[in-house]
């Protein structure tokens, strides 16, 4: 196979993984602050893709910008699921906390397939056939306006985090949960909070992913131990982790599945996460706890 | 033997467990043929819960993927059945040692370099996620396209062989779970059981008590793990098909858990209990929702959520140690 098939499936794989790279973001922050796996994570992404994929259907409204309202819902849905289910498990062992969410998985998948049916919706863009080329390099369209929107998103996230009185607070709670009771800061709001944030993310990322994949209402699941991959790999709790995890991942699916097979793609990642948490528990960019 | 593991049982409790082992023992005399197949797979989830009990319950160590264990007994044994005639009790003296020694990896590599908590749960994910893709692709047993025992009408029952009528499953499930809750009734009261309490409680206290936390750990993955293989074993030979996409999926590895998490965990009782309310509540929802002409793929399994959120939300340690208090059964605390 000649050298540029490598490079254009390379860079496809790597603006997915940007993708991935969002998705996983909202895993980590809520991991990183709550320290509750969210196991229902990959199927609240595919509420979101349901929802940009009707907003398409129904009103021709592209996904791209459709993930800021989209975002937004999931932000109030996220919101909601911590303030009225989570908090008061949050000092509940992690068997618990981990068989509540999943029965918040159980509810969405089935919920979903109640309402739109078993069959793989997709949404066709003017832009879907589109592609740049580059020298030898030719990329999808689609697959840009995701990666670069995937960016945006994480950029203006680390932004909140860093420079806003909100953002401070938020990572207060997650350095020290006791002391940030101490200092008078209301946990539980911000807890919701950034569970809606993580919600907010996983939102986004499922409008964008509509432009790369098919959505039905059994992949959830998938994504969600996608998600804890890359997480896991990049460092749980660290927002650049979960970015070069994305990245990391996509990269890796997409090659495994030129070399070997694409069913086989999936074995890859888990074989990167066995290494992982093998030789760098921590993650590649997380603190090691002291 | 009996004496010693009713020892410490409050009476009304070894009369209610007479009471439903003896209704369990006559039960395909009374029940239809469907209702023996839901008793299977209650049993089959209370022995799989039961195994699991062991690394969790009793251990502390989250295990997120039995399926692992599961597959690979019912695997092995099937392969060896379908490919070479060997049987299928040949096949658990295969499965459980290899199904052990896959525990032993996982666990030596996760307690040596210090993987606890989330990570090693979701490193037994990754390892049963490893194995269901890796199957897919295993053409010795037929990769995606799924391993197929034979099956025919059987005039009689072969115990040896395990081909058979379901009748013959159902006591040999039942025989089963009677004797891994035995087991763990041994292991709970011997020192092992104690120092894995010790461990769960707070692993660091145990060692500085000088309890060898390390190798008792690993002793609580590889004995979870070889229990598990056996019900593999009996599933492949119970449902005479095998897909890799089925049997390690995550799905299978959830399934086996919310019993126990459900019923109590680290409970004896627990598990058992725990699979008898599920499987009950999923077969009653259908048949409510059958029964209402409600036709709607999905339906049951949303409810089966809410039910699960509601128990879970109302009673943290699960049914049974609650039940227990309740009926005045409880075992005494050790």
């Amino acid at each position: 196979m000649p050298f540029d098939v490598y490079l254009n499936v390379a860079v496809s794989g790597l603006l997915t993984g940007l993708v991935y790279g969002l998705m996983a973001l909202g895993l980590s922050v809520i991991f990183g602050v709550i320290r509750v796996v969210n196991f229902a994570h990959g199927e609240m992404m595919s509420i979101a893709m349901f929802l940009a994929v009707v907003l398409f259907s129904a009103f021709h409204l592209d996904p791209l910008i459709m993930m800021v309202p989209i975002a937004a819902v999931l932000f109030a849905f996220g919101y909601a699921l911590q303030s009225g289910l989570i908090n008061p498990f949050i000092t509940r062992p992690e068997h618990s906390q981990f068989l509540l969410l999943v029965a918040v998985g159980i509810i969405i998948v089935n919920v979903l397939l109640i309402v739109f049916g078993p069959d793989a919706r997709t949404v066709q863009t003017a832009y879907g056939f589109d592609s740049f080329q580059i020298g030898p390099l030719i990329v999808d369209a689609a697959k840009v306006y995701a990666g670069a929107a995937a960016v945006l998103f994480a950029a203006l996230l680390f932004a909140f985090f860093r420079f806003t009185r909100v953002g401070a607070a938020i990572r207060a709670c997650a350095d020290n949960h006791t002391g940030a009771l101490v200092v008078g800061l209301n946990v539980e709001r911000l807890y919701a909070l950034t569970f809606g944030i993580g919600a907010a993310c996983v939102g986004a990322a499922g409008a964008m992913m509509t432009l790369i994949v098919d959505v039905t209402p059994m992949i959830g699941p998938t994504y969600t131990l996608l998600a804890f991959v890359i997480v896991i790999t990049g460092g749980l709790g660290s927002m650049a982790g979960a970015l070069l995890g994305g990245l990391l991942i996509g990269l890796t699916e997409a090659l495994a599945g030129l070399i070997f097979t694409p069913s086989a793609k999936s074995m890859f990642a888990f074989g990167i996460l066995v290494l992982v948490l093998l030789f760098r528990p921590q993650g590649l960019l997380g603190k090691r706890a002291a | 033997m009996a004496a010693r593991l009713l020892a410490g049982l409050p009476r009304r409790a070894v009369i209610a467990l007479a009471l439903v082992v003896g209704a369990l023992v006559v039960a395909p005399w009374i029940v239809n043929d469907y209702l023996i197949t839901v008793l299977i797979l209650i049993l089959y989830l209370a022995f799989t819960g039961q195994a699991w009990n062991i690394m969790m319950g009793f251990a502390g160590q989250l295990s997120l993927g039995h399926a692992l264990y599961a597959g690979l007994g019912a695997y092995i044994a099937a392969a060896l059945f379908t490919r070479y005639g060997v049987g299928p009790w040949v096949g658990v003296l295969l499965a459980m040692p290899v199904a052990a020694a896959c525990g032993a990896i996982i666990g030596f590599l996760a307690f040596r370099f210090g993987v606890a908590g989330v990570y090693f749960a979701i490193l037994t994910i990754a390892f049963a996620e490893f194995a269901r893709i890796g199957f897919d692709h295993l053409a010795i047993v037929n990769a995606a396209a799924g391993l197929f025992l034979p099956v025919a009408q059987y005039t009689h029952n072969d115990l040896w062989r395990l081909r058979g009528d379901p009748t013959m499953f159902y006591y040999v499930i039942l025989a089963a779970t009677l004797a891994v809750l035995a087991l763990c009734r041994i292991l709970r009261q011997s020192r092992i059981g104690y120092f894995w309490l010790a461990i769960r409680e707070d692993e660091e206290a145990a060692r500085a008590a000088g309890i060898a936390t390390f190798r008792y750990k690993m002793y609580a993955v590889m004995i979870s793990a070889a229990v598990t293989s056996f019900a593999g074993v009996f599933y492949a030979f119970f449902y005479n098909n095998l897909f890799p996409e089925q049997v390690f999926n995550i799905s299978q590895s959830i399934q086996m858990i919310l019993g126990p998490i459900i019923g109590g965990v680290g409970t004896l009782f627990g598990p058992i209990l725990g699979a008898f309310v599920l499987t009950g509540l999923a077969e009653s929802l259908t048949a409510a929702l059958t029964a209402c002409g409600v036709d709607l793929p999905g339906a049951e399994q949303v409810f089966y959520g809410v039910c699960l959120l509601f128990v879970v939300g109302a009673l943290p340690e699960g049914i049974w140690p609650w039940l227990s208090r309740r009926c005045g059964i409880a075992e005494r605390t050790a």
